[in-house]
């Protein structure tokens, strides 16, 4: 059993940095970095928008850009996505409209906050825990039974790998040697729950050899380790060798959610030990160090990204709170069941309520999934 | 009814290669029912899947093949068997569609034996079809004769919803009858005529002094009893078997009892929150009016599936749906 940890980028002085990822040319780590920075100011834009009483709850990713623009990057255009609610925007590396994904926190469906995941190659946004592992599973399975060179590749946390869907999706996917990805974000917090009351084993990835594949351990902090794992991993899955697991081994750097108080339950100097490991500067800095960009061209993808954020809340704002209809739509594939057009009928002959807003954070501490309402 | 089923999947999976079937113990034995018998030679074992002992594996990798445009056909080997599959049904297969802004809807079957009446071990008589009724964006469906059991399935498979297809165990081989060679429609499945097809109740006896509502393996049940109704007291019961529990052919359902004016409905599950209690609150909601006596209910007990030993005393039988004919009709 091995508790290495996959490194590629150092800290510029004691430790050193390691080879750049076979493959990867100089305009592929601007590219990498740009996605980081998208990544970053989405979830740094979303958080204040929570704040402002714009959007409702929402489940923050500060410090894990690189477990998903690394992994990302060394997918193909074919293969598959699968986020957990952790890895909420990355779909807009995919070609999702910020804006929708913004909206689906802002509460809002339908056309306005899910899109057509055949178009991205990108999933919904799972909210339960690990359940979206057998239909990554299941996917890749299909275009295996198809003869296509698709594989899937599904984003969840260390508190997932306590979950049966966890284990019969791994075990699925080994027995019919199915190109998943199992990339866990091992950020050592799930909620209040901390890694050592999560599991009894060291890591995550040994789990993997109770399903006879590889398990791999990358530093979930530096985008290139996790590119060059998944990298791995995907050309073994399409040339027929089966599923790996791949953990990124990190830490929570923010809150589970914007509800979430980690004061009440962790100290947070640790966090703050971590912090100098998270990706964004980390990259930054490898670039500089190596003569890739230098500040200006740093500044101006930092600029870049604001604005299409910002244009992102623009857009959400404009949209209409969605209409009534919108219950009814979509249910079925096959048309309405005529219960709907009376439920509809009912609505119409009522007045509508104000337009809903999302609650306003909240003065005192939480935990959980939901902002406390205010007392009253 | 089980060679109508093998049948009905053996005509879609020639015809439409993104058909697959999966589950426990299906391919080189044909389940445990043999609903699948023969298929593994037919089809070959990329398409005829035995999967590892695990019902959300099952389930979740059937939403994930169709989501790649497959159309999945997941086999539940016994009716209380399906619980550890019902997240992925609930939060998933349910979800698809309206989380994808109708364009991905998890175009799955999920085939469940069930019911009591087979003297099987605890934990294999369930009759679990009002969990599943009452979650937004499942069809469920049960049919009761073989011509049924094969139509209904194969439109339940090019039907693009989830479809939980709930096989009666007890009349798998004691209801026979003849299966014409192709089904009714048209195999392409195109031309939505699945919505027909699997969303009408038929009327299974003519009748006009009571409605009888049922569905699975009590049909054969209350056309015994309407039998010796008709026999002993001259009553006319019409036995309207409703093949689709969600949703309810509301239409087909009125009018039986209007024009009947008295109705009952009998099921083996138990009785709370039941189809009887939804059929018998829209009858009352709808045709109150045409009544002569509230809707009766014969139904399993709110106990659980007992021990087969007393299994004849939970299921309803013909003497209990006279008693609760015979109720509603003196009323």
């Amino acid at each position: 059993m091995t508790t290495e940890v996959l490194r590629v980028i150092g800290d510029g002085a004691g430790v050193p940095d390691n080879d750049v990822p076979e493959g990867l040319s100089n305009k592929d780590l601007v590219a990498i970095y740009r996605w980081l920075v998208l990544l970053r100011t989405f979830d740094e834009r979303a958080v204040a928008l929570q704040r402002q009483g714009r959007i409702g709850t929402y489940a923050l990713y500060w410090g894990e850009e690189g477990t998903q623009a690394g992994p990302l990057y060394a997918c193909d255009d074919r293969d598959w996505l699968f986020p957990s609610y952790r890895q909420n925007a990355i779909g807009v590396l995919r070609g999702v409209a910020p804006s929708t994904v913004l909206a689906w926190w802002r509460g809002y469906g339908g056309r306005h906050g899910f899109w057509n995941p055949r178009e991205h190659r990108t999933a919904p946004i799972c909210v339960p825990i690990a359940t979206h592992l057998p239909h990554a599973v299941g996917l890749a399975w299909a275009a295996k039974i198809r003869r296509d060179p698709v594989a899937s590749i599904a984003w969840f946390g260390d508190g997932a790998t306590s979950e049966g869907d966890f284990h019969e999706a791994m075990n699925f996917a080994s027995v019919f040697k199915v190109a998943t990805i199992f990339f866990c974000v091992n950020n050592q917090w799930a909620i209040s729950t901390p890694f050592s009351k999560q599991t009894a084993t060291e890591t995550i990835a040994e789990k993997a050899a109770a399903y006879a594949m590889p398990g791999v351990r990358v530093d979930g902090f530096d985008p290139l380790a996790c590119y060059a794992a998944t990298h791995q991993a995907l050309e073994r899955g399409r040339n027929g060798g089966g599923p790996t697991l791949i953990e990124a081994f990190c830490y929570r750097l923010g809150a589970h959610g914007t509800a979430d108080d980690p004061k009440l339950y962790r100290d947070e100097s640790e966090a703050q030990r971590w912090r100098a490991l998270e990706p964004v500067n980390r990259m930054a800095a490898f670039l500089l160090r190596r003569g890739v960009l230098d500040d200006e061209e740093l500044q101006s993808i930092g600029a870049e990204a604001k604005r299409t954020i910002a244009e992102a809340v623009q857009d959400m704002e404009a949209i209409e709170q969605p209409g009534r209809e919108i219950l009814f739509d979509h249910v079925y594939a096959s048309g309405r069941p005529w219960s709907f057009d009376e439920g509809l009928a009912e609505l119409q002959g009522t007045d509508r309520p104000p337009a809903v807003k999302p609650l306003a954070p909240q003065p005192g501490p939480s935990t959980g999934d939901a902002e406390a309402p205010a007392e009253t | 009814m089980v060679e109508a089923l093998n049948l009905g999947l053996r005509q879609v999976m020639a015809k439409d290669d993104r058909v697959v079937v999966l589950g426990q113990d299906i391919a080189q034995t044909g389940g445990v029912f043999r609903v699948t018998a023969g298929l593994l030679d037919e089809f070959g074992d990329d398409r005829v899947i035995d999967t590892p002992l695990a019902e959300a594996g099952i389930v979740g990798s059937a939403i994930g093949m169709s989501l790649y445009g497959m159309l999945p056909v997941a086999e539940i080997q016994f009716d209380a068997f399906v619980y550890p599959g019902f997240e992925q049904i609930v939060v998933h297969a349910a979800r698809y569609a309206w989380r994808t802004r109708g364009q991905c809807p998890a175009s799955i079957v999920v085939r469940i034996p069930y019911g009591g009446g087979v003297r099987a071990p605890e934990l294999h008589s369930d009759c679990p079809e009002a969990l599943f009724t009452h979650v937004p964006g499942l069809k469920v469906v049960s049919p009761s004769t073989p011509g049924d059991a094969r139509d209904m399935l194969v439109a339940a498979i090019l039907d693009p919803d989830p479809v939980i297809f709930m096989e009666p165990k007890r009349i798998y081989r004691s209801v026979r009858g003849d299966v014409s060679d192709e089904p009714s429609f048209s195999l392409a499945g195109d031309d939505g005529i699945y919505n027909t097809v699997i969303s009408h109740a038929r009327t299974a006896r003519a009748g006009g002094d009571l409605a009888v509502f049922t569905y699975g393996a009590t049909v054969p049940l209350c056309m015994d009893a309407a039998g010796t109704l008709s026999a002993d007291e001259g009553v006319e019961a019409r036995v309207v078997d409703l093949r689709s529990l969600y949703p309810l052919d509301a239409g087909a359902i009125i009018a039986a009892a209007s024009e009947c004016r008295r109705a009952l409905v009998v099921h083996e599950a138990p009785r709370m929150a039941g189809i009887g209690a939804e059929v018998s609150s829209l009858i009352h909601e709808r045709a109150m009016a045409d009544l002569d006596a509230p809707v009766g209910r014969v139904t399993g007990f709110d106990v659980p599936s007992p021990q087969f030993a007393n299994e004849d005393d939970y299921l309803p039988s013909v003497d209990r749906i006279l008693a609760g004919a015979r109720a509603v009709l003196s009323w």
